[in-house]
Parts: structure tokens; C-alpha cells; sequence
């Protein structure tokens, strides 16, 4: 069951920015501009325009357009596990321009 | 091109009081390297016994300033990292700093388009680092900022905004005071809505692109506004921060 995002917990979000610094960790490049393309709606945008929900044991970055869960991450002192089954695809940058 | 991010540490070089409840801390980075106009800094502060609070600040100096970064920080009541700033770091200490960070919420003078920046509170402080980047090398490209304050005392960077936006320069401050407001106040005194965006948005024609930093709240307001004035979503760039230190 998908969970539906909870209108009370609106003014908690931040954007995909608020992330930038944990994804650059990950992909080891800047993220915020990499595209993403929504499994659920289709919807094709830069991770920086993605929702972002920090204030949880994980971090969450949510589709706009269709509030689905794009990706789900969670840091334990020594590991980082991400779901993103979510996301229909991610392009990484691998050269900066 | 290596992009991994790298802790190091910073002195603290200068701080500014701004406002009542907000200061700048002028930041000497060993590892400096050049920032654009919106980027952030991670900042870590560190107890004796381990423990650590890591929180995010824009830049609010321009990329032209060299060697150092001016983050401006606003402090929370209930703020661990921003209170620490504010009550207890003094000129000549440290702290850890990785950055700059982010590509997304950036804007540099190269783009031609006319800009709206749109800010609420402290959420000013990225915009300023674009204002100072445009200023800095010599811009004209249209731009008009909408600045939501509670009060006059509130406004961040009020003198130098002043300063900086003369007819020559192309730079129009629009302000919005949302608690109070001075006797001979002639600026907006509400919060910032559909009409109010509109007045400001128009002059600027239809391919400008918007900058919205602030509270989530204003942010969603502001951002959503655009959209049903017909301004298209991708020609909208929001940082939000969430629902604390507003306007």
C-alpha cells in the first residue's frame, strides 16, 4: 500500500536542494540538477524540484505532480541504504560541463 | 573533476550584526574554492563528547569575494546549531565547514533573462549573493526583489539593498512588513498574495525567471501564485526551509 502524503506535514517540506550535500556523498557529484523521471506519473525533472521530508527517520524526496515516493533514503553510522523504486530512471552526471 | 565533498576547517574572520535576531559570520576557508550565487555550506559543530549537529546556510557573499564566504544566519529559539552562532562563537574560532554545495537554486550573470527573487525572512539570504553577483560584474538585467519582513527592524541587508537599487542598475526592492509597520510606511503591509505578485511580476514581462526562498508556507504561496498567473513551473526555482524563521 502506497501511503498518501499527509497534508498537515506540507509546511515540514523542504525541496531536493535541502538534500544536496548527502547525494553528493552518495553519487559523488553535484545531484541537484540531475534528472529524474517519476515511475508513478512520468513526470521528468531535475532531483533539486523534488519534495524533500527530512523530519523522519529517513529522507524522503516526493514527485511534485504525483506526491509518489521517488526515493527513500536512510544513514546508519556506517552504511546508506537507498530505495528507488520509485524513480523510472536517474541519469548521474558524470562530467561537468 | 574530483566532487567529493571535504570537511574543513574555518576561522572565523568577522561577525556582523544584522538584525536583532540575525548575524553574519565571515568565514576564512584554508580550502577555498569559488562558489555560485546560491550555493550552500554544510556547517558541523562538534561537542567534546562526539556529538554532532550539522545543518545547511547559503553563501551571502558573491563569487567574487575570494579566500572567504560570508554565511548570514538567523537564530532559531529552538536552534541548536544557529544559537551557538549567535551566543557563543566569537572571532578567531573555528568550525567545519563542506561546500560550496547544490546546482539546482543557482543563478549566474550569464543568464540574460529578467529575474524575480522572492524572499521571505532570513530566506533572503541566497537571493543577496545574487544581487551582489549581478552588482559585482556589472549586470543590467532586470530584476526585481519581493521582500517579506515582520517587521522594519527585520529586514536583512536593508541599507545596502537600498544602496544598490537605483534606476542605472536595474534593480528594483519591493518590501512587504507583515507584523508592523513604521508610521510613514509607504511599502506592501501584508503577507505576500496573488495581487501583490502580480504588481511586482508584470513589469518584467513574460520570459523572467523566479527565485523563492523562505518558510515553506510563504514558499508555497509565492511558487503557487506564479504557476496560476500563468508563469510556467520550470521557470520557478523554490528553497524551502522549512516552517520556522519567518516572514
Amino acid at each position: 500500500m502506497e501511503m498518501q502524503p499527509i497534508v498537515e506535514n506540507s509546511s515540514l517540506m523542504l525541496d531536493g536542494n535541502a538534500l544536496a550535500g548527502l547525494l553528493q556523498d552518495v553519487f559523488a557529484t553535484e545531484m541537484t540538477v540531475a534528472p529524474v523521471e517519476c515511475a508513478s506519473c512520468g513526470r521528468e525533472g531535475e532531483m533539486g524540484s523534488l519534495w524533500a521530508f527530512t523530519e523522519s527517520p529517513g529522507y524522503i524526496l516526493r514527485c511534485p505532480t504525483c506526491h509518489n515516493i521517488i526515493l527513500r533514503m536512510v544513514v546508519t553510522p556506517d552504511k546508506i541504504y537507498i530505495d528507488a523504486r520509485g524513480a523510472a530512471f536517474l541519469c548521474i552526471p558524470t562530467r561537468i560541463h | 573533476m574530483k566532487r567529493l565533498l571535504e570537511w574543513q576547517i574555518a576561522a572565523v574572520r568577522a561577525i556582523k550584526v544584522e538584525t536583532p535576531r540575525v548575524k553574519t559570520f565571515t568565514l576564512a576557508l584554508p580550502a577555498w574554492s569559488p562558489h555560485r550565487a546560491g550555493q550552500h555550506y554544510d556547517l558541523r559543530l562538534t561537542a567534546p563528547d562526539g556529538y554532532q549537529a550539522q545543518r545547511s546556510y547559503s553563501i551571502a557573499s558573491g563569487p567574487e569575494k575570494t579566500g572567504e564566504i560570508d554565511l548570514t544566519i538567523e537564530r532559531l529559539e529552538d536552534g541548536e546549531v544557529s544559537s551557538y552562532m549567535h551566543d557563543v562563537l566569537v572571532v578567531g574560532d573555528q568550525v567545519e565547514l563542506r561546500g560550496p554545495i547544490g546546482g539546482y537554486f543557482v543563478w549566474e550573470a550569464g543568464q540574460s533573462n529578467p529575474l524575480l527573487l522572492i524572499a521571505g525572512g532570513s530566506g533572503v539570504v541566497p537571493l543577496m549573493a545574487m544581487i551582489r553577483h549581478r552588482s559585482a560584474v556589472g549586470s543590467t538585467v532586470p530584476t526585481r526583489l519581493l521582500y517579506s519582513s515582520r517587521t522594519f527592524e527585520d529586514i536583512i541587508y536593508r541599507q545596502e539593498l537600498e544602496k544598490l537599487s537605483n534606476a542605472r542598475s536595474g534593480l528594483e526592492v519591493f518590501h512587504t512588513l507583515t507584523r508592523s509597520q513604521p508610521l510613514d510606511w509607504v511599502g506592501y503591509a501584508r503577507r505576500i498574495d496573488l495581487h501583490m505578485l502580480e504588481d511586482v511580476a508584470k513589469p518584467l514581462g513574460d520570459d523572467f525567471r523566479a527565485f523563492i526562498c523562505g518558510p515553506t508556507p510563504l514558499v508555497e504561496a509565492a511558487a503557487n501564485g506564479l504557476v496560476s498567473l500563468g508563469v510556467p513551473a520550470d521557470r520557478v526555482r523554490t528553497e524551502r526551509f522549512g516552517p520556522t524563521g519567518g516572514a
